[in-house]
């Protein structure tokens, strides 16, 4: 084989796989309205997926088994622990910071932050993740 | 062989600066390390995600800038031509290093943005598009003027222009944060099983022709079929991280066929290498950079190849997704990709750029230094495994809380930390070698 033919065989592939992955990325947004329920992507969840990018959170935690793996996965935390207890956590946390072991820092958070918190882990929460994590402990 | 073109040695400040901030990243590795076994340890002062997001955005930054300064090694020699202009590529180092310092400095004051790997603020990521492409117009116009152009050139050149488009995708924050995952991994996925291969198997090739005289035309053949089978299966192959986020179950389909195949390209790097190696021509004298060349086609084989495959699949990924497993491969991966190609062409370059033979003296350093880092980050990943299956089974087969696992898993972490230091030791010895090597240059 001469180098050119190798060269058009990498260049035909290329073109190949790259229209095969747009397709399939065009069909992936065709199923987000059902899968992630965009309509209840409301101003408080918009804020909470900020005040966890203001924070860096994922540096810590994992979110649908994404970031770091230092605690505990958040996704599912309304199902595994309850709004109250998040609503503990967050508020301990505005003051002087959650945790016995392993410690998160102090956010300074508001009560608006904190309330866009949990309607932001309640949205990911309704995400159709294809039944991961295996279970609630995620 | 001493460096052909003059305008070469502007590889070398990218080198140091490049090795420094390496340094400082495995600091901060030992700092995040260590935080796992004591978690009080400089907190609230630096907190883990603060030093986390240092320890990775210094690896981006110093694997690129290295890049660069391998780009400004090879792209004269392959186009023959001096580099367009030196003072331009001095200034980019100049704009790069006081970008990256800002960037982590502020990072100290919680100046950051909020995803993985992508935590510049929105200035500093405009900063990194603006020397990224200066460096760029550099290189087109040094290929512009020079007398020939060669395959390996323009791969690395394609490969560059792959970095920046992909990185564009980290301006784009939707609020959905099913639609923000999907595309921060075509900055992530598609930088390390795309584009920057590209630039890996040029480096590769460039090497390989200079250190056992092989025919260019058999290298250039042998680079189109690396990123060939890079891209077949390293485009669709970004179905594995579509499994579990939101997106539909059609990717454990797609993602589990090609990525299963991604493993080709990192044997094909190895059959490369060492089927080059076993036929050279002529004997180098500087064995230290035959020994990183194969070292990282071997290792990225492990850490991408295998390491890769263990986790690709959607039936076992279910369960390790998101564990101590990820950070296991994670880190072997990034060392033998990215790392060893780095090091084994500033093994090659830089006697080369002061001038001088090396002794046997700098090359059993080197030697050292090769074995402890390679044997060092290799345990950690075995480490990081035996600790990723604990996890396995006390929280996802068993249901264990988080917290309640870490408990169990705290001697591997203990000897995660160990060959960490076991790991600064082979890094010192190779600045020993380099500074020494730079000193006689003079
Ligand atoms: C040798 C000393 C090192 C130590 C002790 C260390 C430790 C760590 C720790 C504790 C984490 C955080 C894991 C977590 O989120 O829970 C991490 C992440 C990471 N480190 Fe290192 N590291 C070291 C060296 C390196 C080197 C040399 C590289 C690159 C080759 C590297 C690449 C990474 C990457 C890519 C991540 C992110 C992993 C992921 O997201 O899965 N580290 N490291
Ligand atoms: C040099 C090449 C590669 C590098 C540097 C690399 C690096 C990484 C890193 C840093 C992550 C963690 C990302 C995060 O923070 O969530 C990751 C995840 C992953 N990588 Fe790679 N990788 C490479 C090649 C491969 C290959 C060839 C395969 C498969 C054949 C593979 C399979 C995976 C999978 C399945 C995950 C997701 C793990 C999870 O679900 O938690 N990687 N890789
Ligand atoms: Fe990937």
């Amino acid at each position: 084989m001469t180098k050119t033919s190798v060269r058009n065989m990498f260049i035909g592939s290329t073109v190949v796989v790259s229209v095969v992955f747009a397709v399939l990325t065009i069909l992936s947004h065709k199923s987000f309205p059902e899968r992630t329920h965009p309509e209840n992507l409301t101003a408080a969840v918009v804020h909470g997926k900020r005040v966890w990018e203001k924070h860096a959170c994922i540096d810590c935690h994992t979110l649908l088994g994404e970031g770091a793996y230092y605690a505990p996965e958040l996704a599912n935390v309304i199902d595994r622990r309850g709004v109250d207890f998040v609503r503990t956590v967050l508020e301990t946390d505005a003051k002087q910071g959650w945790g016995a072991v392993r410690r998160m820092p102090k956010f300074d958070l508001s009560a608006e932050d904190i309330n866009g918190l949990i309607a932001f882990f309640q949205w990911m929460g309704n995400i159709d993740t294809n039944n991961w994590p295996p279970n609630k402990e995620g | 062989m001493r460096y052909q073109y003059e305008s070469q040695r502007v590889a070398y400040p990218y080198f140091i600066v490049a090795i420094l901030l390496f340094g400082l990243q495995v600091l901060f590795g030992l700092v995040i390390g260590a935080q796992y076994i004591w978690p009080d340890l400089l907190f609230p002062l630096i907190p883990f995600n603060i030093a986390r997001m240092i320890h990775i955005n210094l690896l981006v930054v110093w694997i690129i800038m290295g890049f660069m300064g391998c780009a400004f090694y090879l792209i004269p020699e392959e186009v023959e031509g001096e580099i367009y202009s030196v003072k331009l590529a001095l200034v980019t180092l100049v704009l790069f290093v006081i970008g990256g310092v800002t960037a982590v400095g502020g990072y100290l004051f919680r100046i950051h943005d909020g995803r993985e790997f992508l935590e510049q603020p929105f200035f500093i990521k405009v900063a990194i598009v603006i020397v990224v492409l200066l460096f760029i117009y550099n290189i087109l116009m040094t290929m512009i003027k020079g007398r020939r152009r060669t395959t390996i050139s323009v791969v690395f050149f394609g490969g560059f222009v792959g970095l920046a488009v992909f990185y564009l995708f980290a301006f784009y924050k939707p609020a959905n944060m099913v639609v923000d995952k999907y595309y921060w991994w075509w900055v992530v996925h598609l930088w390390v099983e795309g584009v920057w291969e590209l630039i890996m198997a040029a480096i590769l090739s460039f090497l390989l022709i200079k250190l056992t005289g092989i025919d260019r035309e058999v290298a250039e053949k042998w680079l189109y079929l690396i990123i060939g089978l890079t891209f077949i299966t390293g485009v669709i192959g970004t179905g594995h991280h579509y499994y579990w986020i939101g997106t539909p179950a059609f990717w454990q389909t797609w993602g589990a066929y090609f990525s299963a195949t991604e493993v080709l390209p990192f044997v094909a790097m190895v059959a490369f290498s060492f089927k080059m190696i076993s036929k050279k021509t002529r004997e180098h004298p500087n064995r230290a950079a035959v020994l990183w060349t194969g070292g990282a086609a071997v290792v990225s084989f492990l850490g991408a190849g295998v390491w890769g495959f263990m986790h690709t699949l959607p039936q076992v990924n279910y369960y390790t997704h998101g564990t101590q497993m990820t950070a296991s491969h994670g880190h072997l991966a990034f060392f033998g990709a990215y790392v060893l190609i780095i090091l084994a062409m500033i093994s090659y370059a830089v006697p080369n750029l002061s001038n001088k033979t090396e002794s046997i003296r700098s090359q059993k350093i080197e030697i050292f230094s090769f074995w402890t880092m390679v044997i060092s980050m290799f345990s950690i990943a075995l480490i990081l495994t035996g600790a990723g299956i604990v996890q396995v089974t006390l929280q996802r087969v068993m249901g264990m809380p988080y917290m309640e696992t870490q408990t169990y898993m705290k001697v591997f972490y203990g000897l995660r930390l160990a060959f960490g230091g076991i790991f600064l030791i082979g890094l010192l010895a190779f600045y020993y070698d380099f500074f020494t090597k730079a000193g006689r240059a003079r």
